[in-house]
């Protein structure tokens, strides 16, 4: 069993918990996430290590609400304590071979996944020019984490209820058009915004990388529940990535994939355990 | 009951029409009599051929010398001697190309059925209270083994009634590796696999689940900071092969791994009641003929599929999947299509799976080493109209140990280089199991686990106490 030590609620929708896991703790990298299950009838789900403290033995997890799991998971709360946690899985993220600035766009879901990236660089002394949005100033987290962490921070919602009234990708394009060397860009979202990042970044010939969270089970290599084609070849999400190259990746496919279980993840909600009820 | 002599008693099982609609176990084991009976069979030969057949050297003729005298707690103590795990083994082992296949009752007529026997005792001490045998004093000696399956369990339970303090790391939630998420409940029972492994962890054996070893420890930490003495790998091959055609990532296609898992160790046929759902249509082909082909297809009957095609590109001799297994999907409605080779997966508008393009094959002359080679006959293409695909061609061994191990040699595919002893090149690592071999049997796996733990016991022993 593993004890939910803190929690925060970000929004209305998403949730942060520290999670007691001091093996994980000491040996997590930025990138890298973790596997984790509620209880004995819960499914196992990946969700990216948003912070470690191998101190206090801990691991940080944020998450929004998608489905019967992470809608349970938000109605735990500290001291609480959950079944199964794993990690820490996948490679970690590497850091860019080129000098320039290092772009990182972080689209609602994908603030929590980008920060640890964010944070990652920073600790290398390295510059980051993040960029965030969200639909909406509700699905807006992690501002104030990002801003220590960020060289600029650039905050948009596609509403216009907070910061510029536009898309992560608006923002973006500044940075494309105005000719300062860009060594990377790192874009984790939802599919259809990584898609629209790197079918935009690849004009101009600039690195693109996207981390994915596509369904997993045992999230070591077994399975292969998470493939992507990339360059045309068949990876394994859990063990060769989450982090690739964007331009190489077949974002249809993906799309595709992840609607696999669509059905059942509705029909899921009517069955819940935690008393949600699996309301929205 | 008159003992019959060139006949094994039938073993009772639920019917085909029946047992196709629920996940309950196929044969339910002799009864009292039934065991008596078939025991008396046996010649109980002073040489005892059946023994050599045993990768675990259990004392065959003793253990069914006391089902004949009704000893039942003796007879079980004589087959625990060799082996930790009786009711899994009763269940699964190969028996008929093993112990079974060098009975001299096999020579006119049917061997005696030595593997039902083995489960009828085994079953018996799971329903009366299992005993746990007196412990040696500690050696003081700490040993890793890493994963819980089958070699694993062995090498465990062999290491812990040595005297040795054990501990089994397991990625997974739960112990078993391949006996949970790959082997399904109507073959083996998850209750009788958690007994056995129970059994283990009373004889002392200490079992961490939730720990990637070659992610959350190293091999190496294992000794320098966890202090232990010496480590067993026995991580299996859990790598799915897929066929490396067009459409394999289309929506509907499992590897045989991903479609076990999901349905045995997540209980997804008890979706929604378990939260991991799998999908299954009204027709499936499964690519492949070995004993992991036959346990895909008859899950996917017993989850609703009307139609179930095995897809093979050999003849019906090649089959690698036990004759047992066979004759059980047959009677359950499987369909074969030998001599069928899978070229092409196709998708509809959305990507999900709608057909599965084969080629018929015909087996040439064999070659020098004696194995025919199948060749595609042309213009022979048609098309499976399926909605599920489930490869299960085979695994590979798992190289999260072998990547984060300096110094461990590895062999062409990607096993861990070990001797016969299960030695591998880094000291105080012993391994075996699928990991060594390549994709084998539980039984086999088992052997080697036995075999390192007597070569780890001897190891352990050499090193100065502390």
């Amino acid at each position: 069993m593993y004890k939910l030590v803190t929690k925060r609620v970000l929004s209305d929708v998403s949730t942060l918990f520290e999670v007691e896991a001091p093996l994980v703790a000491r040996k997590a990298k930025p990138g890298q996430f973790i596997i984790l299950r509620i209880d004995e009838k819960g499914e196992r789900i990946p969700l990216t290590i948003a912070d470690s403290d191998p101190e206090r033995g801990t691991i940080t997890i944020i998450f929004q609400e998608v489905g019967l799991t992470t809608k349970c998971l938000a109605k735990k709360e500290a001291g609480e304590y959950i079944a199964d946690f794993v990690g820490p899985l996948g490679k970690p993220m590497e850091f860019p071979e080129h000098p320039g600035r290092i772009i990182a766009v972080g689209g609602g879901v994908g603030i929590a996944p980008i920060y640890p990236k964010v944070k990652g660089f920073y600790k290398a002394g390295m510059d980051v020019f993040s960029i965030i949005g969200a639909r909406t100033k509700d699905f807006l987290i992690l501002e104030d984490e990002m801003r220590l962490v960020s060289k600029e921070l650039h905050v948009c919602t596609d509403d216009g209820s907070y910061g510029r009234h536009g898309f992560v990708s608006d923002l973006l394009q500044n940075f494309l058009a105005d000719g300062e060397p860009i060594a990377e860009i790192i874009a984790v979202g939802p599919l259809p915004m990584m898609r629209a990042i790197v079918n935009q970044t690849r004009p101009y010939g600039v690195k693109t990388v996207v981390s994915l969270n596509p369904i997993m089970v045992d999230g070591t290599g077994m399975c292969g529940a998470c493939r992507v084609t990339v360059a045309g070849k068949t990876k394994f999400t859990c063990v060769d990535g989450p982090v690739f190259d964007g331009h190489q990746v077949d974002f249809d496919e993906l799309v595709a994939r992840s609607r696999m279980y669509q059905a059942e993840e509705k029909q899921a909600l009517g069955h819940c355990r935690c008393g949600c009820g699996g309301e929205h | 009951m008159e003992p019959n002599v060139t006949k094994k008693h039938p073993m009772e099982e639920q019917k085909p029409a029946e047992r196709v609609k629920n996940f309950s176990e196929v044969p339910y084991g002799y009864n009292m009599e039934t065991a008596i009976a078939e025991a008396e069979r046996c010649l109980e030969c002073k040489k005892a051929p059946c023994r050599q057949g045993c990768p675990v050297e259990v004392d065959i003729p003793a253990f069914i010398g006391l089902i004949k005298e009704k000893k039942f707690g003796e007879g079980v103590f004589a087959l625990k001697d060799k082996n930790n795990l009786p009711a899994i083994c009763g269940r699964v082992c190969p028996q008929e190309s093993q112990c079974e296949s060098f009975c001299v009752r096999a020579k006119k007529g049917d061997s005696v059925a030595i593997g039902r026997l083995e489960r009828f005792l085994a079953d018996w001490e799971l329903e009366h209270g299992v005993d746990v045998p007196e412990l040696p004093a500690s050696t003081g000696k700490k040993v890793a083994v890493v994963g819980a399956g089958p070699a694993g369990l062995t090498c465990a339970g062999d290491l812990a009634r040595m005297g040795h303090d054990v501990t089994i790391f397991e990625a997974f939630h739960m112990p078993g590796g391949v006996l949970v998420y790959g082997i399904p409940e109507f073959r083996l029972p998850k209750e009788v696999v958690r007994k056995e492994v129970d059994y283990i962890q009373r004889l002392g054996v200490k079992l961490r689940t939730n720990i990637v070893i070659g992610k959350t420890i190293t091999i190496d930490e294992l000794f320098t900071e966890e202090g232990f003495h010496a480590v067993f790998i026995g991580t299996g091959a859990g790598l799915p092969t897929f066929l490396g055609i067009p459409g394999e990532n289309l929506l509907g296609v499992y590897s045989a791994n991903e479609f076990l898992t999901r349905t045995n160790l997540m209980k997804a046929y008890l979706f929604p009641e378990y939260d991991t759902p799998i999908k299954v249509g009204k027709n499936v082909a499964v690519v492949g003929a070995g004993n992991v082909a036959m346990d895909s297809a008859r899950t996917a009957l017993r989850l609703g599929a009307e139609n179930v095609y095995i897809v093979y590109r050999r003849s019906d001799k090649e089959m690698p999947a036990r004759l047992e297994e066979i004759h059980h999907a047959e009677e359950e409605g499987v369909q074969f299509n030998l001599l069928t080779n899978p070229i092409k997966i196709s998708g509809d508008e959305n990507g999900w799976v709608k057909g599965i393009e084969c080629v018929k094959m015909r087996l040439c002359e064999p070659d020098e080493s004696g194995r025919c080679r199948p060749e595609p006959i042309e213009k022979s293409n048609f098309v499976f109209a399926v909605d599920t695909v489930v490869v299960a061609v085979g695994q590979t061994p798992n190289p999260l140990v072998p990547q984060t191990t300096a110094g461990l040699k590895t062999g062409r595919r990607g096993t861990i280089e070990a001797d016969e002893s299960g030695k591998t090149s880094r000291a105080g690592v012993w391994a075996g199991g699928d990991i060594v071999t390549g994709a084998a049997t539980v039984i086999n796996a088992m052997g080697a686990g036995k075999v390192a733990a007597k070569a780890m016991d001897e190891y352990l022993r050499s090193l100065p106490t502390t």
